[in-house]
């Protein structure tokens, strides 16, 4: 039961790997695994820590009946467009203007058969509003759907207390209490919310010097300027950093943001294998030796596109080997800490505090405040020649509206708890509560069976579900069960690797998460969700993992 | 010709298996033929040979570095600077510092200033009512959404502030963006692919040349409201796509334009336009951040303003940063073309949504938009006022419709060098803030822009202006552009 697929026949390397290990050559292979043990004590300088990430190999029964699901619904997809064409079936998709029919379509047909035939189907899951704070329980809407999701309705009722493991509050600070609020209300009362100005003209107050000098004090470095979307932190700074002669190197699962700033940025963008330092230095020692291509110039710099904490695979990135890389190279490093940063490192400084780094290793740190501040916006930090650049060049500097004062205020009282300056323990006591929160929930998934990516360390945890209809039926359940998850499919994860993702926080209490754990194991069980072949001491073979692929 | 191969030693082989008389015969063959043949033909098969094992291509100067010589380029190599120095005087690097909000009266720089600088038209930054909406949002739902519209970040008050300004636009469906500038940036890429068509008018702002370069789209730029180029333009398209009709069926066309534009000021000629988009049916884009909440009976915007239905624009976007005096941006429309950006709208699915507190604000300002419809003629009473004051100012041309809150102050004359304007312009703005009157240029990042617009200051009016102040600043631009200009 909860291994099923333990006896299974499946591919990848993994199963190479084990097969191996079981075959008659296994004392060869423990000679090979000591030897790689070895290699990876050799270079003690990288971690000061265990680095436990693991990505277990999809079951090969698991993936023919993903295939075979979206086979289905595709073949369904098609009878029911023939019916909706044909007038049989009422189709309740908006229409073009009967005005513009003779215009050229606006989607193409098949852009839309995906949201048409499948997406619709398990629309419900994604988008449910909520009516309260996003904390660790929150009030959901209820709607209900007579035409198959292509409307929906709301009943009126509330489904209240609803445990909340899908919103980014890492750190509890998203709550609406009086006391804690003050400061914020107050801003609000003399500030209003608008700014109607950006930074270089007269949007720049008062607030905004404080928040910044505040963000650069929190990260340990000179200077820091703030910008009033996260998303277009990146979209906006990074054209400004880079442009054409440049090299951007690219994590292939970056988020949209940084590969639009990318785009923006008209500089040449090759992208490396997720997390994988042989290919980035690959691509950075072909980068360095033949430059440009065609022209043959040298490239005149090289920047390196990460995330600390990646937010579908919940893998923390290797920033030593990274550091120790882009030294090598003379390369420049652009760490994007949107998930990371509060959540990650013992003072909550993100990634570069979790693996004891010099702040100055990393040439330019990004992050938001969306997350584990429970506000808005974002900020690149580093040198002071750098944000002095950014003040002047930066897109968000010029032409963008500037951050609200009250939001703001929320980013600043938050910063200031988890340094201690409100005088109390508090901040300090949420970062040591999610890392624990964390450490329990992977565990016991681990235990429980299922197939859970990342890092153990790293509070977002993806649960894999592999079918579509699974997906659907995941999320549902949860929220009878009163529990509110976030599943994510294609396009947003690799077409068979539909999942679901936790988020962890601080102000989850002990009892919430063992109901949700309790639900999840039950709803794993009905929906026969507990792929992993693991044993249920997952840790050995998980360290092992790590060092086989650290090798390929 | 392997038949008569006499180094074979096939026959031997084959005449151990008996009955092979071709092979005798062969042999036989082989003894009668003439010498040159068997010269001929063993220099065929030398040459075939040499092909077969020869290689067909030549091999380029092979430059195999050796891994010493890899790691001396590496060793070698010297990127630029990640950013250049910036001289510590740079004009942008010195920001005014606003102590307080940047409402009616506002402290720059330790001085109050009457604020002819910040985007508040309404006057609606500093209103009451909305600071009590803010609060009461606040109370409930905290500040931050914590998450994208998809994971839980949708809260009712967005659903209701989307209902609201569809409402209030008269169209289908809304969407909201939690930022401003990421509003037409993305939408513009959500329906524009590679291949497909863009006309985009030569002053359009910043925003909008973002969303045309992320779309990857084929630009073609008219003169700034010059219709008959745009149609030139088109028409040349057309006559292009008879040459390749199937592509043509396949190729989106599009028309961008602003309601009023920012960086000059001016109106857009949108009957024109409407004309022209159902003649060679090209989409309309319109972004209205300067004209929401400004132009209009009811302050709907341009369309307003012309009494265009607004069905006939597919697509309108504007900020809520000026009028509404919050943050974020919405896009509006029939739902046929909106919905498609709650997929496809990058800003919108992979950005963390709108704070409630900011959602909240908005649906206040609409409110009291729609209970003071008179709010817009007061406002467009009081630009034409300092728009005729500012007439005939030494040196000093004004640019933009004189109903335009937003316009601009240039140089009649310019130095010859943009550095030159931009200082003696700045010297105008030092000297009017000094006499209390907050104003700025207009900033833009010069190797940037596509067009860059000339130096200017940028005065805004807003509703909170009385006469007085308004003739006031007019007066104190004047004697500061006759001391300085002269």
């Amino acid at each position: 039961m909860a291994n099923p697929g333990g006896g299974t026949v499946c591919n990848g390397k993994l199963h190479n790997h084990q097969k191996q290990s079981n075959g008659s050559q296994s004392g060869n292979h423990k000679r090979n695994r000591i030897i790689r043990e070895t290699q990876q004590n050799a270079k003690p300088y990288f971690y000061n820590k265990p680095f436990v990430e693991s990505f277990e190999e999809v079951p090969m029964y698991a993936a023919i009946f993903t295939y075979l699901c979206y086979g289905i619904g595709t073949l369904f997809g098609y009878l029911r467009d023939f019916l909706r064409n044909h007038g049989i079936e009422k189709c309740s998709m908006a229409v073009e203007r009967k005005e513009q029919k003779d215009f050229v379509p606006l989607y193409q047909d098949f852009e839309n058969f995906y949201k048409r035939n499948i997406y619709m189907r398990i629309r419900d899951n994604w988008n449910r509003p909520i009516c309260s704070v996003p904390g660790p329980t929150f009030d959901v809407m209820e709607r209900v759907s007579d035409d198959y999701n292509w409307t929906f309705k709301f009943t009126g009722r509330i489904i209240q207390d609803v445990i909340n493991v899908g919103s980014y509050n890492y750190l509890g600070f998203a709550e609406n209490s009086n006391e804690s609020l003050t400061t914020v209300r107050n801003v609000l009362k003399k500030y209003g919310v608008g700014m109607c100005s950006s930074r270089q003209e007269m949007g720049n107050t008062d607030k905004h010097e404080e928040l910044e000098e505040l963000v650069a004090q929190f990260l340990g470095v000179e200077a820091a300027m703030v910008f009033g979307m996260g998303f277009a932190t990146n979209s906006m700074n990074i054209p400004a950093l880079v442009g054409k002669g440049c090299l951007i190197l690219s994590d292939e699962l970056n988020h949209t943001s940084i590969i639009l700033g990318a785009r923006l940025s008209k500089a040449t963008i090759r992208t490396f294998k997720h997390n994988n330092m042989q290919s980035l230095e690959k691509l950075l020692r072909e980068a360095v030796i033949y430059g440009q291509p065609r022209s043959r110039r040298a490239w005149k710099k090289i920047l390196i596109l990460v995330e600390g904490i990646y937010s579908m695979e919940g893998s923390i990135v290797r920033l030593p080997e990274i550091i120790a890389l882009k030294k090598k190279y003379k390369a420049y490093l652009y760490l994007d800490e949107a998930h990371s940063i509060g959540s990650l490192g013992p003072r909550g400084q993100g990634v570069v505090d979790y693996f004891g780094m010099d702040p100055y290793d990393v040439d330019v740190l990004m992050g938001t405040f969306t997350k584990s501040f429970g506000a808005a916006g974002g900020y690149i930090a580093g040198r002071k020649d750098l944000v002095d650049y950014l003040r002047v060049y930066s897109h968000g500097a010029v032409y963008a509206t500037s951050m609200s004062a009250p939001i703001a205020e929320q980013t600043i009282r938050s910063m200031k708890s988890l340094m201690g300056l409100d005088g109390t323990t508090n901040g300090i006591q949420r970062i040591r509560q999610l890392a624990q929160n964390t450490r329990y929930f992977r565990n016991r998934l681990n235990e429980m069976g299922f197939i859970i990516y990342g890092n153990q360390e790293s509070p977002v945890i993806p649960l894999l579900l592999y079918l579509p209809s699974k997906v659907a039926a995941f999320s549902r359940i949860l929220l009878q069960r009163k529990i509110g998850v976030v599943v994510v499919g294609f396009p947003a994860t690799p077409i068979i690797e539909a999942r679901a993702r936790f988020c962890m926080s601080s102000s989850h209490t002990r009892e919430m998460l063992d109901t949700v754990l309790k639900e999840i194991d039950e709803v794993g069980n009905i929906l026969r969700l507990k792929y992993s072949r693991h044993k249920k001491s997952a840790r050995p073979e998980l360290l092992d993992e790590t060092s086989f692929e650290l090798e390929d | 010709m392997a038949l008569h191969n006499p180094g074979s030693s096939l026959p031997s082989a084959m005449a151990m298996v008996g009955e092979q008389w071709v092979l005798v015969e062969m042999v036989q063959a082989l003894y009668e033929a003439p010498a040159y043949h068997l010269i001929l033909e063993g220099i065929l098969i030398l040459w075939i040979i040499r092909l077969l094992f020869s290689k067909t291509y030549k091999l380029q100067e092979r430059s195999d570095l050796t891994a010493k010589e890899k790691e001396e380029l590496i060793e070698e190599w010297q990127p630029e600077p990640l950013v250049p120095p910036v001289s510590k005087d740079h004009p942008a690097l010195n920001y005014n510092i606003v102590s307080g909000p940047p409402g009616h009266k506002i402290v720059v720089n330790g001085k109050e200033c009457i604020n002819f600088a910040s985007f508040n038209f309404l006057g609606l930054l500093d209103n009451s009512r909305v600071k009590e909406a803010a609060l009461a949002s606040l109370k409930k739902y905290g500040v931050g959404t914590c998450g994208p519209r998809g994971f839980y970040g949708t809260f009712d008050v967005h659903l209701e502030l989307e209902e609201r300004l569809a409402k209030f636009m008269e169209t289908e469906e809304a969407i909201i963006y939690s930022y401003g500038f990421a509003t037409i940036a993305s939408a513009i890429p959500a329906y524009s692919k590679r291949g497909d068509i863009i006309f985009v008018d030569r002053a359009a702002c910043f925003a909008i040349q973002k969303g045309l370069q992320a779309s990857r789209s084929d630009i073609k730029v008219f003169e700034h409201n010059d219709i008959a180029h745009l149609e030139y333009l088109l028409k040349e398209q057309e006559i292009e796509d008879q040459k390749n009709p199937r592509k043509a069926r396949v190729t989106r066309r599009f028309i961008v334009v602003e309601g009023l534009y920012m960086n000059t000021g001016s109106i857009c000629p949108l009957p024109e336009l409407v004309k022209l988009k159902y003649k060679y049916k090209a989409r309309i884009f319109l972004e209205e951040s300067l004209s929401f909440g400004v132009l209009g009976e009811h302050g709907r915007g341009v369309t307003e303003h012309f009494g265009i239905n607004i069905d006939d624009i597919d697509l309108i976007s504007a900020n809520m940063e000026n009028s509404l005096a919050s943050i974020g941006g919405f896009c509006c429309g029939r739902s046929f073309v909106i919905d498609h950006q709650r997929l496809s709208g990058q800003g919108y699915c992979f950005s963390a949504s709108l704070p409630p507190l900011l959602a909240a604000a908005a649906i206040e300002a609409l409110n009291i938009m729609e209970e003071n419809p008179d709010i817009f003629q007061v406002l467009r009473k009081k630009c034409k006022q300092i728009h005729k004051a500012l007439q005939g100012t030494y040196g000093l041309r004004v640019v933009g419709e004189s109903f335009s809150p937003a316009f601009h102050l240039q140089l009649e004359e310019s130095t010859g060098s943009r550095e030159n304007d931009i200082k003696l312009l700045q010297r105008i703005v030092d000297q009017c803030m000094n006499r209390n009157i907050a104003l700025t240029q207009a900033h833009y990042l010069e190797k940037e822009e596509k067009s860059l617009p000339p130096p200017s200051i940028r005065i805004v009016v807003t509703v909170e202006q009385t006469d007085k102040e308004l003739d006031k600043a007019a007066s104190t631009i004047k004697e500061a552009a006759q001391s300085i200009l002269n």
